[in-house]
């Protein structure tokens, strides 16, 4: 097995931020590297590439990091990936940590299996869980390494990965699926500067135009969500989802086959693939609950599941089953919950 | 100006229809047991290669990496417009990671020679990983446009795309050559082209003429599809110049430790008919909770 510098990181986190204001997914992931990295008995990092973005680095430090890596310049100020690229696996090479972690937003998909093919190391994407833990195949036993826990074949299987030989070990994880521990601002943590050589790099790609519109849907913030799947049956049908969701006041999910299959647009979408909700009431209308999209629900305070299928998983974590038509269920659910 | 352009097109089992069958004892899925398809957004890729070629002028290569049956997705290319695909096939290929099969992809680019421009899907269906693509570009030393939605203009030795962001997007400009990942609402992908089917649904990959024919005749089979332009490019890793360490398992960082078929216990949970009544009654619950307001 090869040798660690036992002076390096135990886990660093790629500290994204979109004109200067942080992702929230770096924040959770810093939650997530601090119990990992005490049961390392290591240190955790921080990288935060960008223009201008020191003042965020308290920030890091408050949510769990010891080391802040700022690395700062102009060329940096939008993300494109051969720049940030470069700068990350720059900050890897001298800190040398055990792990690394980044958000599986788009930047972060765009950007770590870049770092990964750089460092020639191992990336698993999308994880639901990480943990530390053992691992022995047939020529060698290896202890402390990375479980990288995550669905995978359209989530009919649930796989953990491990990376054994390389480092680090990296792993992307979505928004939503790690806890965010409180910010702790007495903690105390160092910031290093490091030198940005972008060698040209920032003029292989350049950004001409960018449209961001405000952002319509919010399910993480929704206590009530009422959610469509296949069984919805179209467009239409999630016109009555809608108006469900609109009498509760809450938010409308949908499950990625009716995402796929164009029934509703992406930004709705609950699930490893999508956005990781808890809220109070979830009400699954016509989902059959594949693993992918029960990972992005399942904490949900109480599921409400109706389906015409009495086998259909969802009803597995279900708290109420309704097995039944939901354009019958669902219009007397508006019906009964205006008459309260 | 006209463009070369290399299509990465996967096979992939068709993930929306396992069931218990197609897992082997060892915990791993059994491939062959699940029909195969042609990897949604890879037909985007294509897709968008082909209509570059017919606006611009250009060549297009279908290159895939899978087992003898794979040689279905050259077939597909070659019937929506492609003018060229090559499988790459070979055990010591297999099981690969997503950084393995980027370095063995890489190796059949070079062999492939100069190109302009690489375009894949965002992701395999049955990985679902997105990594491939940025892997390939990395080891290339290339630039990326991922996600990409439409192609804005390629000129002056520049490709300008329009990508998908959270909330939005961007239009962003890359020195060619360089390698973009397709969304699948980029496009419509074209169906199969009638004459182009007639034309290549009998060309065979020299395994799959050795399976057909058996091992006595295979060779003039070979000689004959030859001659008639319907001899599919087979390569093993020896004749890329991969490297075997760097392939399949042996080149692959990430093992799979452990995987658990999704199992699920029956869950307890109230049973509330379909009725007014029924509903009327969970309504009042949830609102006595305090989960309804």
């Amino acid at each position: 097995m090869t040798e660690h510098n036992q002076d390096g990181l135990g886990v660093l986190v790629f500290a994204e931020q979109d004109e200067g204001k942080l992702a929230e997914v770096s924040l959770e992931l810093l939650s997530k590297a601090r119990e990992l990295a005490d049961k390392l008995n290591k240190k955790v990092g921080a990288a935060l590439p960008g223009h201008n973005v020191a003042d965020l680095a308290p920030v890091l430090v408050a949510h769990g990091a010891d080391v802040v890596f700022v690395a700062e310049d102009p060329g940096l100020e939008q993300y494109t990936t051969v720049p940030y690229a470069n700068v990350i696996s720059e900050i890897v090479r001298k800190s040398d940590p055990e792990v690394v972690l980044f958000g599986a937003s788009l930047v972060g998909r765009d950007l770590a299996p870049r770092v990964a093919s750089r460092l020639r190391t191992g990336l698993t994407a999308d994880c639901t869980d990480l943990q530390i833990g053992d691992f022995s195949d047939k020529k060698n036993s290896y202890a402390n390494l990375l479980h990288q826990i995550r669905p995978a074949f359209g989530g009919n299987i649930i796989a953990t990965i491990v990376t054994p030989e390389h480092r680090p070990q990296m792993a992307t994880v979505r928004e939503g699926v790690m806890p965010l521990r409180p910010a702790d601002a007495s903690r105390v943590g160092e910031v290093k500067q490091v030198k940005v050589d972008l060698d040209g790099s920032d003029e292989l790609v350049r950004v001409i135009e960018r449209f961001k519109a405000e952002k319509k849907v919010d399910l993480k913030g929704a206590s009530v969500i009422v959610a469509g799947g296949a069984g919805v049956g179209g467009k239409e049908g999630f016109e009555l989802i809608r108006e469900l969701a609109r009498a509760l006041g809450g938010e409308v999910g949908a499950s990625r086959a009716a995402v796929d299959t164009g029934y509703i647009a992406k930004e709705h979408q609950v699930g490893q693939t999508g956005t990781t909700v808890r809220p109070k009431v979830y009400i699954a209308c016509g989902i059959s609950g594949q693993v992918q999209h029960r990972a992005g629900m399942a904490d949900s305070s109480k599921i409400i599941a109706i389906n015409t299928d009495p086998n259909a998983p969802i009803f597995s974590i279900a708290h109420y089953g309704i097995v039944g038509d939901l354009f019958q269920v669902v219009p007397m659910l508006i019906e009964t919950y205006k008459q309260k | 100006m006209s463009y070369k352009m290399i299509v990465l097109a996967k096979q992939v089992p068709d993930t929306k229809n396992i069931t218990g069958d197609a897992m082997k004892e060892d915990g791993t899925v059994n491939r062959s047991a699940l029909p195969a398809i042609f990897n949604p957004e890879d037909l985007n890729a294509l897709e968008m290669a082909l209509s570059i070629k017919e606006r611009y002028g250009g060549h297009v290569t279908v290159l895939s990496m899978g087992p003898p049956r794979a040689a279905e997705i050259s077939r597909q290319g070659l019937m929506r417009g492609a003018d060229d695909a090559a499988l790459i096939c070979d055990r010591r290929a297999a099981v690969a990671d997503t950084l393995a099969t980027a370095y063995t992809l890489s190796c059949a680019v070079g062999k492939l020679g100069d190109f302009d421009l690489i375009l894949c899907g965002r992701q395999a269906i049955d990985g679902d990983t997105a990594q491939v693509g940025p892997q390939l570009a990395g080891k290339l030393n290339i630039p990326q446009i991922t996600y990409v939605e439409e192609i804005r203009e390629i000129a002056n030795g520049a490709v300008e795309a329009r990508r998908y962001i959270e909330d939005g997007y961007e239009v962003v400009r890359a020195r060619l050559p360089a390698l973009l990942t397709v969304v699948g609402t980029a496009n419509e992908p074209r169906p199969p082209a009638a004459k182009l089917l007639m034309q290549y649904k009998k060309a065979r990959t020299p395994s799959e003429v050795k399976t057909e024919a058996g091992d006595d005749k295979a060779n003039d089979e070979i000689d004959k599809l030859n001659e008639r332009g319907l001899l599919l490019k087979e390569w093993d890793i020896d004749c890329i110049g991969a490297d075997c360490l760097q392939c399949g398992f042996a080149g692959s960082p990430t093992h799979v430790m452990n995987i658990e078929s999704v199992v699920l216990a029956a869950g307890e949970h109230k049973i509330i008919e379909p009725t007014r009544e029924g509903v009327a009654d969970l309504v009042r619950e949830l609102v006595e909770d305090h989960a309804l307001g």
